[in-house]
């Protein structure tokens, strides 16, 4: 298998809207590859289609090797799946709902009672495993939810959002799990707003917007290509007038916050000489001078909305 | 081969699933034993006519009533509650959950009906052939419960109340045109054309048969024709659920 998953030109229509728009990407095995985008961006449907949920209207989707058209349950035979909503069933327990999960993968009987116990304990489920499900909380459904994605020991993990609403620690929790897991060697499709999670989580992005893949990269390179948007932030010991660094042709906007400055550039080397000549002639102390990278939301921004530093 | 049975232990799975949420939802309980119960009651007292007479339409009518009562409730709970999609996450074909579903009415309705069947044995009344009328409560109640399952597949609501009123609809006009209450050999001619339209008709003629020895059509007829209503409603109910998935899922 060369690669996890191979999409290739996938279109999917909602009576006249185009959800997804001949997207095209590939994720390697082992592999945590982040899907971002705002709501309506085309994420959950791309998702729906490579696990098998919808049929797209034209183009290609592989997973684990099967085409997800020709070959659906082969295909889903090697994933797991987290979705955006909670789809427990909330009138069995939460050993029915994996022994249920395994049946439906075809697990054995004897590795299922392994994985459901094991599975349980690992994720702090095991004292709760025969009461309903109904009585849990978000994050212990959220759990559940993962514990029944892995009963079946998947390739790939496909996880829709899923530390949407969680409390920190259930969703450190899960962050910790998804990293372990993918160090075991699972490649996980990770669809998230948290921009800092697919930082941390993800090798590689790909930002959607409008049904399209408008970059796939991993977050530094995506942040490397929006260098404009990096800054620096001084801090002088007495107020400065803003006007006295937007004339500077090196710097593409500067903005003031209290006696902190933020000024956006490309060049933040001439800009920094620029600020300790500018402190000397005006005998100004600098108390701060931090040079920021871009954040991968800046990046986001940027892509999505077409935000650009004015 | 082994693929067909892998998928079939999967339906086994789900229909063991549904037993355990479904057969006690309120909806089931009142449209699959107490309505039946007091249909049953409305037809038996006052009446003077013997037992045995009322059997075939009593027994018909509680069988189609328990063995449609699961079904249609299922696909539109599964769909508001999004386990439908949690289902189709996995391995499974969406014929194979049909089926499950499927099974789950069955034997509702299997268990259901065996009691009406228990207290006529009980109070001494013998069938003609008791193999026979086992074996036509069996494939009966797999014919319901596909009917029932087909019910459920349009419009692809997420209401079970609707799919339950709109199965309703369906399930009390065949009631009356299947001979429960009139035998089909003293229907006009338009009635027995109506009639043969309803599988109801068969499973009742059948049981007439087999306990008072006078039906309208030969037994072979009554088993070929249910089984003939089993095929089409549930190769109905795979192919209308496989076009209405989408507006399900969005």
């Amino acid at each position: 298998m060369e690669y996890a998953i191979a999409v290739q030109d996938l279109t999917k229509h909602y009576g006249g809207v185009t959800a997804v728009d001949h997207v095209s990407f590939k994720v390697e095995e082992g592999e945590i590859f982040g899907f971002l985008g705002p709501n309506g961006a085309g994420k959950t449907t791309t998702i729906r289609i490579l696990t098998c949920l919808i049929k797209p209207d034209g183009g290609k989707a592989f997973v684990a090797g099967y085409d997800v058209l020709k070959n659906p349950i082969e295909a889903k035979q090697r994933v797991g799946v987290v979705p955006e909503v909670s789809n427990a069933y909330v009138d069995l327990t939460a050993w029915e709902n994996l022994i249920l999960i395994g049946k439906l993968y075809g697990v054995s009987p004897k590795k299922l009672g392994e994985n459901a116990a094991s599975l349980l304990k690992e994720f702090g489920l095991y004292e709760v495993k025969d009461k309903l499900v109904r009585a849990f909380s978000k994050g212990m459904k959220q759990r559940l939810l993962l514990c029944m994605a892995l009963v079946n020991d998947p390739d790939i993990l496909f996880l829709d959002e899923p530390t949407s609403g969680l409390d920190v620690e259930s969703a450190r929790l899960l962050r910790e799990k998804v990293t372990q897991y993918n160090r075991e060697g699972k490649t996980v499709f990770l669809s998230t707003h948290n921009m800092e999670e697919a930082n941390q989580l993800c090798h590689r992005i790909a930002i959607i917007n409008h049904g399209r893949i408008a970059a796939i990269d991993k977050p530094e390179n995506l942040r490397a290509q929006s260098m404009e948007l990096q800054y620096i932030e001084v801090a002088f010991n007495k107020t400065v007038n803003v006007q006295d660094f937007s004339e500077n042709p090196g710097i593409i906007k500067a903005a003031s916050s209290g006696n902190k400055m933020r000024i956006y550039t490309s060049d933040p080397s001439a800009v920094i000489e620029f600020l300790v000549e500018y402190a000397r002639k005006n005998n100004l102390r600098i108390l701060s001078l931090n040079t920021m990278m871009p954040s991968l939301e800046d990046v986001f921004l940027k892509l999505v909305r077409g935000e650009v530093i004015q | 081969m082994s693929r067909l049975i892998e998928q079939f232990k999967r339906s086994l799975a789900i229909a063991e699933k549904n037993i355990k949420i479904y057969y006690l939802k309120g909806p089931v309980i009142i449209f699959g034993l107490i309505f039946p119960l007091f249909l049953a009651l409305a037809y038996i007292i006052g009446r003077n006519i013997p037992l045995k007479e009322v059997l075939p339409g009593l027994i018909g009518m509680t069988t189609f009533f328990t063995a449609t009562s699961v079904g249609p409730s299922i696909t539109p709970w599964e769909t508001r509650s999004k386990t439908l999609e949690r289902l189709l996450c996995c391995p499974v074909a969406l014929w194979a959950i049909i089926v499950g579903d499927m099974l789950s009415s069955f034997l509702f309705g299997l268990i259901i009906s065996i009691i009406p069947l228990a207290l006529t044995l009980a109070l001494g009344i013998q069938p003609l052939n008791f193999i026979m009328l086992l074996s036509g409560l069996i494939i009966a109640n797999l014919c319901f419960a596909a009917l029932s399952v087909l019910l459920s597949a349009y419009p692809p609501t997420d209401v079970p109340a609707t799919s339950m009123m709109l199965s309703s609809l369906v399930k009390f006009p065949l009631v009356f045109i299947s001979g429960v209450f009139i035998p089909v050999e003293q229907l006009p001619h338009w009635g027995i054309a109506i009639a043969s339209i309803s599988p109801l008709t068969y499973f009742t003629d059948m049981a007439r048969q087999l306990f008072l020895n006078r039906g309208f059509y030969p037994l072979a007829v009554n088993f070929l024709a249910i089984i003939f209503f089993t095929i089409i409603f549930t190769f109905a109910a795979v192919k209308i659920h496989e076009r209405t998935l989408t507006r399900r899922l969005s």
